[in-house]
């Protein structure tokens, strides 16, 4: 590890991707990610990498899909309605399975909402996002060292199951700063040869050709079979999750992601100072989801209660995994309003 | 240990600078350290403000309301964010343009000294951001005033000399006129 340099989370992300060994990012401004763009953008040309602003979300997501086709790492990002955009390419990435990573620092939405931190793009971030029956591995950062700590990862699990990779940061994680120390090592990049477009002398087959067309329904079913047999691989090799304060044996455990899962744990702090013990579940892939880990900080609880900056929807996904097992309540937080440890606090002693 | 730091002021005035000198100097001290901003549709003349988190453990939670130490360089940031100071908090008042407390706070420790104006004696308006810094660091310790100079120094030492001198000076005297009134 080098020295530790005071970034923002949206300019660490981009060091750590150039680091990784990404030399090819296309994107198209918007914020609260555009640090991101201009960091790229000051970057690339001296690591004699690609920085390219496209003339569209669409436009760029098309570019990665075309650059990771030819065996680069290629990146792109925007925000949630420009992620909405690349929705159509990242299908196409999955169905091509092509590795790429995409990084979507949330905004408030729906629609055009507003650029404060909201947390409310993981339905479209766990269940595909685009058309067609397929995942894409999503991790979601906390801190702005784990956010620059999820490139090199994010480009490893693209290449090792040859998927797009999503990192899900929101905006507040993206404009805050805080020390941030990169790793040495680039990852290894995979052997190309069985997955990206020729030339491959005398060694050329179907599978170097980029395609996602399959117009006979039994051919396409055979791709989609792949396809899930990929997934079940990531679901047993991939899953990532941490705990906090589940040593003390909580009555109350809170499940929470990202920016509500850190504010949570100065609540979680706060509270230990007067005696009383909650613990903490954060899920750091959001797709697969830690099923098991929540299922097990659950079997000793009494309640566990759910902190979104949305308005529900890692609920859901909580009680699947509880499954009945205590009582699962839900506290949210809309249109970018983020909430404080103080809130989270008053909120857990109301629900104890 | 944790100092829960907001600065406040006009677009413009440099509060996003103070909290950031502060956690470059509390990060090469080892501290844990967050820096966030306000990044609304922000403008020039608007209000700013940057909540600062010091901390000997990791930090959780980079948002507050309430702190332990505000610096409100204009009033509006006093009257919006002082009713959330903590009892025995720091309250470093910009007595250049900022009226009173809007509630009367009687365990909250609130001194005034006049940033803009002493900036002006030295020759630039624009460092009363750097005289409320000699101050906050002189009445918080949350950081030691050397880390501050040689990261000054990192940035301006080479490039701006003038400007590293004066930016000294700056604190310097925010820093004297601070142990005046403690």
């Amino acid at each position: 590890m080098g020295e530790k340099i005071l970034m923002k989370g949206n300019e660490a992300v981009a060091e750590a991707a150039i680091r990784a060994g990404c030399r090819h990012y296309f994107a198209y401004p918007i914020t609260p990610q555009n640090e991101l763009v201009e960091y790229m953008a000051k970057r690339m040309p001296k690591v004699n990498g690609t920085f390219l602003q496209a003339e569209s979300e669409l436009a760029a997501i098309n570019m990665v899909l075309g650059a990771a086709a030819c065996g680069v790492r290629a990146m792109t990002s925007s925000s949630s309605p420009g992620i909405s955009l690349k929705q159509e390419g990242i299908s196409y990435i999955a169905a091509c399975r092509l590795p790429a990573v995409i990084v979507n620092v949330t905004r408030g939405g729906p629609g055009l909402g507003n650029i404060a931190p909201m947390m409310c793009d993981y339905f479209q971030a766990t269940r595909g996002g685009g058309h067609g029956d397929y995942y894409t591995p999503v991790l979601c950062p906390s801190t702005v060292q784990e956010f620059a700590d999820h490139a090199p990862l994010a480009f490893e699990i693209a290449e090792r199951y040859l998927t797009p990779v999503l990192i899900l940061a929101d905006g507040l994680l993206g404009q805050m700063m805080e020390p941030v120390e990169f790793p040495e090592k680039t990852p290894v990049p995979k052997d190309q040869s069985d997955w990206c477009v020729g030339p491959w002398e005398g060694k050329r087959t179907s599978h170097h050709v980029i395609n996602s067309l399959f117009i006979v329904p039994e051919d396409l079913e055979e791709k989609t079979r792949i396809l899930f047999e990929v997934y079940e691989e990531i679901k047993k090799n991939e899953i990532r999750y941490e705990t906090y304060n589940m040593e003390s044996n909580p009555s109350l455990v809170v499940a929470a992601a990202g920016t509500a899962a850190r504010v949570t744990k100065s609540a979680i702090d706060e509270l230990k100072a007067e005696g009383i013990e909650v613990g903490l579940v954060r899920p750091i892939t959001l797709w697969p989801f830690p099923s098991e880990a929540v299922a097990k900080a659950a079997s000793g609880a009494k309640k566990m209660l759910v902190i979104e900056l949305n308005m529900g929807q890692m609920v859901e996904d909580i009680r699947l995994a509880v499954s009945g097992a205590c009582p699962v309540e839900f506290a949210g937080k809309a249109g970018g309003v983020v909430f404080t440890p103080e809130d989270i606090a008053a909120l857990i002693k109301e629900k104890m | 240990m944790q100092t829960r730091i907001l600065c406040g002021g006009f677009g413009g005035q440099g509060v996003l600078l103070i909290g950031k000198l502060v956690a470059q100097a509390g990060m090469a001290e080892g501290k844990h350290v967050t820096w966030l901003p306000s990044y609304g549709p922000e403008m020039r003349g608007g209000t700013a403000n940057v909540m600062t988190v010091v901390s000997d453990k990791p930090v959780g939670s980079p948002i507050f309301t309430q702190m332990d130490v505000l610096v409100a360089l204009n009033h509006p940031s006093l009257e919006k964010f002082g009713p959330d100071a903590k009892k025995g908090a720091l309250i470093l008042i910009n007595a250049s343009n900022c009226g009173e407390l809007p509630l009367d706070m009687p365990e909250v420790r609130a001194v005034r000294i006049p940033f803009t104006r002493m900036a002006e004696e030295i020759g630039n308006t624009k460092a009363a951001n750097m005289v409320a810094l000699g101050a906050l660091v002189e009445l918080t310790g949350c950081v030691a005033m050397r880390s501050i100079e040689d990261d000054l120094r990192h940035m301006l030492g080479k490039s701006k000399p003038e400007l590293f001198e004066q930016n000294m000076e700056a604190m310097r005297r925010g820093a004297e006129k601070a142990r005046e009134l403690a």
